[in-house]
């Protein structure tokens, strides 16, 4: 029995520190354009310093990538959560989608924010700049709907 | 066992759904055909008859959207009986719907809005097909709208009543489109199954 699980304590370190040589893929970070959400809206200073924090390392072209991203397992699934993130919304190109999808987006995002869905539990676990207190919750909901009215308009 | 039954189910569904899809496709493909060669027979012809002849094009852009409407109809029936896994299926087709319509079939002028509305739609049905019940209705709810507007462009072969329940969303409101004038509340579901009214019937002139 003690042999056994000897020996499986070793596959695992083996398998450990095997994967850390498997190449990292990553997002480069990309210049800021005009359809970047912040820019397109010119957003008060205090507003885009949240959105920026809590929102732009996995909904941007400008993730910022701690350490421990260079450790595997966890480099994978921070990928795996940045590129997800992107996928269904990013910030960075906000500018370029149609109204209706904007309307949309920003639905959610407001849904999100309110739900305490996003952002995510465990990025405010290791981002507690990220953290979104009730009075910063208010503030950017109200934000966004004054986005969605400007929209519309 | 429990694990590989629900695997084949699984297996079974996406199978039965793909070869459903298969024919959607063909039978769809086909129409295109039949359009094109509309198309080309007739781009004068179109211009002229713009207006008098319009029933004659909104019936074959009928077709497409109307296949739209009733995956609409599913989920909304889904969300009624707070079926969170027919919502869910009905989105997935939902989404593969509005990306397949073939946007040649609208005419030029209505192409561009319609290709934000079915961008849009898709994205809720991608939505509803991965997320739990509240969140299937919030999506729901949002693309009412969406349809809404597609409808007022393309028209429709049917009846439909706008339905308003003023109690969703925390007191903020939320409609959606039935095929009945009855009440079935899909944002509530059985927790408040007959909230709401109808406010518009839309239907073809």
């Amino acid at each position: 029995m003690k042999k056994w699980l000897k020996l499986s304590l070793w596959i695992v370190l083996i398998v450990l520190v095997g994967i850390q040589f498997v190449p990292v893929q990553r997002d480069e970070i990309e210049p800021v354009t005009n359809a970047d959400f912040i820019e397109h809206y010119e957003s008060p200073i205090v507003i885009g310093n949240i959105i920026r924090a809590s929102c732009y390392d996995c909904h941007s072209n400008q993730s910022k990538y701690p350490w421990y991203s260079n450790v595997q397992p966890i480099g994978w699934l921070l990928q795996n959560h940045i590129s997800e993130g992107k996928s269904e919304l990013n910030l960075s190109e906000f500018g370029n989608l149609s109204n209706r999808m904007k309307r949309m987006k920003i639905n959610s995002i407001i849904s999100q924010i309110a739900d305490d869905k996003m952002p995510l539990p465990s990025y405010v676990l290791m981002h507690s700049d990220a953290k979104l207190d009730s009075l910063k919750k208010a503030h950017l909901v109200s934000y966004f709907d004054s986005i969605l009215v400007d929209i519309d308009r | 066992m429990k694990k590989s039954n629900s695997i084949l189910t699984l297996a079974l569904v996406a199978g039965l759904s793909f070869s459903l899809l298969a024919c959607g496709n063909s039978k769809s493909t086909d129409h295109n055909d039949d359009n094109t060669e509309h198309d080309h027979s007739g781009i004068d012809h179109a211009a002229e008859h713009k207006m008098p002849d319009g029933s004659v094009v909104e019936t074959s852009e009928n077709k497409s959207i109307s296949q739209l409407i009733d995956q609409y109809l599913v989920i909304k029936n889904a969300l009624v009986q707070d079926d969170s896994r027919a919502a869910a299926s009905a989105g997935q087709k939902l989404a593969e719907t509005s990306s397949s319509i073939d946007l040649n079939t609208f005419e030029a002028s209505k192409q561009s809005e319609i290709k934000e509305i079915l961008e849009v739609v898709k994205e809720h049905g991608e939505h509803i097909a991965k997320s739990e019940i509240a969140h299937q209705r919030e999506h729901f709810e949002g693309m009412t709208k969406d349809f809404m507007d597609i409808l007022a462009i393309t028209g429709t072969d049917r009846t439909l009543y706008q339905q308003y329940c003023p109690m969703y969303n925390k007191n903020k409101g939320g409609y959606w489109l039935s095929d009945s004038q009855e009440i079935k509340n899909p944002l509530f579901g059985s927790k408040m199954l007959t909230c709401g009214s109808v406010k518009e019937t839309i239907s073809m002139k």
